[in-house]
């Protein structure tokens, strides 16, 4: 079976997509879930132990406090609190911390720290799974135990305010709610008012027994200037304030007879030295719990406070409440805030709690009785009873005390690790599933580096032999299919339940199978055909030279393949990226040098020799006129200009680089440098951001309008003008004739005329590719309909850029423009040479972009350009294409090039598709395998697993990218005389 | 005459690399308070200076340099006025693609530039005394099978071996190990050093070993 290089390519490609989605889903594990999908009951709940007579119906512990309010500040950093910016813009709190009736410690956040999966474990106390993280987006109705169903159900009244994740999450849990969304960064006063101002009235109210308030207005201004900015102090004496008043009310409304009051203090996660969120730094993951309440003893000093987990929070409050803890709780109480309370009322919360998570013990760790958790939890439970059978006989010596105090200890030590054991357990992999989609990963990798040593394969026909068919009628095919589909029913029947691989429908795993096995003998067959031809002519090889520069790209691609597997360089992989990119333009600088200087030379001699010198020069020329559109007629540039053009270039290029790097600093180490864009976006200095738009949004339509038509070229000059009023709209940048400020709209109206233009562009550019296949074979509509396919991605890609990212936009397209008139076709690089040179840029320009290996830094906003509320599919969509906007262009680009390029070679943009495929499919599958070697690494879920989900989705945007060049190229085939 | 070549080379080789050595122990015996990593920069320029006299002398007395033409004084002058203009010229060179190569503009200058001394030292000046400052004598050395002389090749090999070696020594800068040689520009200056000193080496081994196969052309 013949099929051509491009669609083997793209086929292997997404053949790889599915082991990677396969290996996804065994690699993330799934949250740690109880077997019984029902909640806690009171009724559940265990007799106190006794040993002797038959368990007394002891009565379910009561409630220790009467109300409950819950601050939750976003991003609130330990050290705001704590530390001295806590003294100077906090003292209230700060007074009550040191001096007042209150408990304070330091809960750390499992990492992500993101709003979503945080807000999940501190009402449910579990830890959600890294997944929850893709999920965040659209958060769906939290269906598992959680404290704010307990409290419902047990009649509690409950209002919310603040952010509007806690109402998609619990719909119908609130008595009163006023949701604020979080979506608007740039807005930080408002989105709190909207909070404080239902304050006043509902602390007069009698009528709730828990108020949530969440204040979103410090996160955002984190993202918008970071921790250290002036805004920070303003904000927190805003949240003090708050505190007091909250305070003040509950004091003044506490009275005899009645249960005290509790006022917690808390935060969902804490905040980078950039002001991000999302990775797992220590001031990320640091974050404050103060209780306060009149039940507690007054403190003397400031002490340093405790370190607990956040998750210890949800069955803390569960008990003070006298709720159940949520079955999948593994937080174990913190002891100090049940301190006042009588010892046996301290043992009757912790073994409620040992036994809440002793249960969960049992239903995810098959073999729980080895714990070293649960055993002691057995021995505390029954020194419990005999301590109750003692007591109940009304023993009250100092013994008892002391031996009460015992069992305490050793009901927390029980609880402790247990807690640690079901928090291992999070890590757990599904192996099998990840080793059925490696195998499959590294299968079609194996197919794709055999189809790379075969050089004839690749540089004339670009046309792929595969043996599929021989290899189906084959006895090995079928031995193999039995040994599989064996193979997976004996793990299956074996392994239980736990395998994702085995829960899928057989029919389906069997043709997974079947596909797979065909897969290897077909890639066996050609193994064999492949030695047999390299044992017969073994001459071939050595001709083989490389140059310098294939030499740097081979080394390159290898290098950064291998640099994956160190979590610093997974952190810091832009620095990678950039320091190839460097190096490879200075090699390029050499290659140019060396022409154009040993032409010189030649020229030279030929002067000397004489009559040699005209010949040459009109073959130059002839050449030049034939081979493709030469500069000089479309940029208007002198022949003799154009050599000081072409050495330029390069240079041009690194400057371009250098400083397009230094406008966004990323990854972690140098990520809190002060860089360009902060500079831009500080809010004085809009004028000069307001220059810079205009400028490369004039740069940008300066070079994609040459080869557009002229209704294109009219669209995309409106276009631009819409991304203008867009980003004036929404108050990143200023009119000219704007001078009282407007308040900053959502600008959907512009943004959508933008849109607009965009479809019409794409339509256009689509209607010429489909007329150049259909009614004539004309090159020029064919590749002008292209280019203007390009320039309408274009328009949108400078839409949904930050106004300070779009000179990348302009240096991207600068780069493109001088490297293919300058470089690419005048030093005839072929096809896979010019292909990993774009994906380096493409690379290179991902980081530009201010991405990084880590989540925090994909921007969200994006999602909401023109749209009234969240839409899920255009959101995703939108916020992928334009994290991805670097690497597609670059891609987009490859094939108008490639295209153009074709009276060279016929079958370069097969060649181009399948480096291309190849190129992506090497990292990502040795990152799948590193990953599975490195599933045990302490950074996996901060560094690699983050990385893991950007490989996939690169992946996918490159699959959608081999996709077009398959399109292209068949276009081609079919035009091809 | 090709053994005697190579033998002469050897011995230069031999003497340039003990003087590196010598530039690093001698100041730890004279210089409180000196540590390669502490006091970088001392080192550095310590290793600069020893390098530099050694080239100077050593060619200096083996006569590889083109003879001058005109032995006036003014000539001379002239010669080594451009020599250092060169030298001052190929610092900034290095300085410029160190900066393009990511290394901050406005802080650590000093550091940056001293760096780009160091390389200059070890590959410029060489050539400022194998061929002087004649640049276009520079571009057919550099250029692919210009060699003339095994000097030329010797000159190509220490000079490629130093400026891989600095590109090799920018690798662990990202890494979070915090050792104190992670410290910008130590790592790379330590890379380029021990480049050069590998391309002292491996020039003669080389040569050696291909010596069948390199021809000269007569110039």
């Amino acid at each position: 079976m013949k099929v051509s290089s491009s669609v083997f390519a793209s086929l292997c490609l997404i053949l790889e997509l599915f082991g990677l989605a396969l290996f996804l889903r065994g690699f993330f594990p799934v949250p740690i879930k109880s077997s019984f999908s029902s909640k806690s009951k009171l009724s559940d709940l265990p007799a106190e132990p006794l040993t002797g007579t038959s368990p007394n119906a002891s009565k379910v512990p009561p409630a220790l406090f009467k109300r409950v309010v819950v601050v939750l500040i976003d991003a609130l950093r330990e050290d705001f609190v704590f530390g001295p910016s806590g003294r100077k813009y906090m003292p209230y709190t700060r007074h009550l911390v040191e001096r007042g009736s209150s408990h304070s410690f330091v809960a750390r956040a499992k990492p992500p720290t993101v709003t979503m999966p945080r807000i999940k474990a501190l009402t449910t106390g579990s830890i959600p799974g890294f997944i929850d993280v893709v999920m965040n987006l659209n958060s769906p109705v939290l269906l598992e135990d959680n404290l704010i169903w307990q409290a419902k159900a047990a009649g509690k009244k409950i209002i919310f305010y603040g952010d509007d994740t806690w109402v998609r999450l619990f719909p119908k849990h609130f008595m009163e709610h006023d949701g604020t969304t979080s979506f608007f960064v740039t807005d930080y006063t408002e989105v709190d008012n909207n909070v404080t101002r239902h304050l006043d009235s509902t602390l007069k109210r009698d009528d709730w027994d828990v108020l949530i308030l969440h204040y979103l207005g410090l996160d955002h201004i984190g993202h918008i200037s970071g921790p250290h900015s002036s805004l920070v102090g303003p904000k927190l004496v805003e949240m003090d304030d708050v505190l007091k008043k909250i305070h003040t009310s509950l004091i003044s409304r506490e009275s005899e007879g009645t249960l005290p009051n509790l006022l917690v203090l808390c935060a969902d996660h804490g905040m980078s030295e950039t002001g991000s969120h999302g990775g797992s730094s220590e001031p990320e993951i640091n974050t404050p719990i103060v209780f306060i309440s009149p039940a507690f003893k007054r403190k003397v000093a400031m002490e340093t406070p405790p370190v607990v987990e956040q998750v210890d929070l949800a069955p803390t409050l569960a008990l003070a409440l006298g709720l159940p803890i949520s079955q999948n709780s593994v937080g174990c109480v913190i002891p100090a805030v049940f301190e006042e309370t009588s010892l046996r009322e301290q043992l009757r919360f912790l073994h409620l709690n040992g036994f809440q998570l002793s249960c969960l013990l049992k239903d995810s760790i098959p073999t729980f009785q080895k714990e070293d958790g649960y055993e002691q939890f057995r021995v505390s439970e029954k020194s419990h009873g005999n301590w109750m059978k003692l007591y109940l006989e009304g023993n009250t010596s100092e013994v008892l005390v002391n031996m009460g105090r015992k069992v305490l200890k050793q009901y927390l030590e029980a609880l402790k690790s247990m807690s640690s054991a079901l928090s291992r357990q999070l890590g757990k992999y599904d192996m099998y599933s990840m080793v059925v989609g490696m195998s499959v990963c590294v299968c079609l990798q194996m197919l794709l580096l055999l189809l790379f040593a075969m050089p004839e394969a690749l540089s004339n026909g670009a046309v792929v032999d595969l043996p599929l068919g021989s290899a189906l009628l084959s006895l090995p095919f079928y031995l193999l299919c039995l040994l599989c589909a064996a193979l997976h029913v004996f793990v299956c029947t074996s392994v239980g339940g736990s395998c994702y691989f085995c829960s899928l429908p057989w029919a389906l795993v069997f043709t997974a199978v079947a596909f797979s096995c065909a897969f290897l003998c077909t890639l066996v067959s050609m193994a064999a055909r492949r030695l047999s031809v390299g044992a017969k002519s073994p001459t071939k090889v050595s001709n083989w030279r490389l140059s310098e520069l294939d030499v740097l790209l081979l080394l390159g691609t290898v290098g950064h393949t291998l640099s994956l597997a160190s979590s610093s360089f997974v952190e810091e992989e832009h620095q990678t990226w950039y320091f190839l990119l460097n190096t490879l333009c200075l090699a390029v600088f050499q290659d140019v040098c060396r022409k154009y200087f040993r032409e010189k030379k030649r020229l030279s001699q030929g002067e000397d020799e004489g009559p040699l010198l005209p010949s040459t020069k009109g073959d130059n020329a002839a050449d030049d006129a034939s081979t493709s559109f030469s500069p000089v007629a479309e940029l208007g540039v002198s022949a003799g200009s154009e050599k000081w053009l072409a050495l330029a270039t390069p240079l041009l290029t690194l400057a371009c680089c250098r400083l397009l790097r230094s406008l966004n600093q990323t990854g972690v180490q140098w990520a809190h440098l002060p860089d360009f864009s902060h500079w831009l976006n500080n809010g004085e200095h809009k004028t000069v951001l307001s220059l810079l738009a205009v400028a490369s949004l004039a740069l940008v339509f300066v070079l994609v309008q040459r080869r557009c038509s002229l209704v294109s070229k009219i669209a995309l000059a409106l276009g631009l003008l819409g991304v203008y009023s867009y980003r004036a709209a929404v108050g990143n940048i200023l009119f000219p004739w704007q001078h009282t400020s407007r308040a900053p709209s959502k600008g959907t109206v512009e943004a959508r005329f933008v849109y607009v233009f965009v479809l019409g562009i794409l339509f256009s550019g689509a209607k010429d590719l489909l007329r150049s296949q259909v009614i004539s074979s004309d090159v020029r509509l064919k590749s002008r309909g292209l280019w203007e396919v390009y320039s309408g991605l274009v328009l949108l890609a400078a839409l949904l850029f930050r106004a300070h990212n779009l000179p990348v936009l302009a240096g991207l397209l600068l780069i493109q423009t001088l490297m293919a008139q300058f470089i690419w076709k005048r030093l005839h690089y072929d096809a896979a040479q010019t292909t990993i040179m774009h994906y380096w840029f493409g690379q290179a320009f991902f980081f530009f972009q201010g991405n990084s290996n880590n989540i925090a830094t994909v921007d969200i906003s994006v999602g909401f350009v023109g749209l009234e509320s969240y839409v899920e599919a255009p959101a995703i969509f939108l916020t992928a294409f334009s994290t991805y906007a670097g690497p597609l262009l670059w891609a987009c680009h490859l094939v108008c090039y490639l295209s153009s390029e074709r009276d060279r070679s016929v079958v370069s943009l097969g060649h181009g598709c399948y480096c291309f495929a190849l190129l992506r499919s090497i990292p990502a599958v040795a990152y799948v395998v590193l990953v599975t070697a490195l599933r045990y690494h302490l950074f996996i879920w901060s560094v690699f697993s983050p990385k893991l989900l950007y490989e996939a989705t690169h992946t996918l945007a490159t699959a959608a990218a081999c996709i077009f060049f398959t399109f292209m190229d068949q276009n081609q085939n079919l035009t091809r005389p | 005459m090709w053994d005697s070549e190579i033998r002469a080379m050897a011995s230069a080789h031999a003497i340039i690399a003990s003087s590196v050595f010598m530039a690093t122990v001698v100041p730890a015996v004279l210089v409180e308070n000196f540590s390669v990593y502490r006091t970088h920069l001392v080192w550095l320029y310590s290793v600069c200076g020893a390098v530099a006299a050694v080239n100077v002398a050593v060619f200096g007395l083996l006569g590889v340099s083109p003879p001058a033409k005109k032995h006036t004084l003014h000539h001379k002058v002239s010669r080594l006025v451009k020599s250092c203009l060169h030298f001052l010229l190929s610092c900034l060179f290095f300085h410029a693609v160190v900066v393009l190569y990511g290394a901050p503009l406005l802080e650590s200058t000093l550091e940056t530039f001293s760096l780009s001394v160091l390389l200059s030292t070890l590959t410029t000046l060489r050539c400022l005394c194998v061929l002087g400052p004649n640049v276009q004598a520079w571009i057919r050395v550099f250029s692919r099978d210009g060699a003339m002389s095994v000097w030329d090749t010797s000159l190509q090999i220490t000079a490629g071996c130093s400026v891989v070696g600095a590109w090799l020594g920018a690798f662990p800068i990202p890494l979070d190990w915090d050792r104190p040689w992670q410290v910008w520009p130590i790592s790379c200056t330590l890379g380029a050093t021990v480049g050069f000193l590998t391309g002292l080496v491996a020039a003669p081994v080389w040569i050696h070993w291909h010596r069948k196969q390199l021809t000269y052309k007569s110039k």
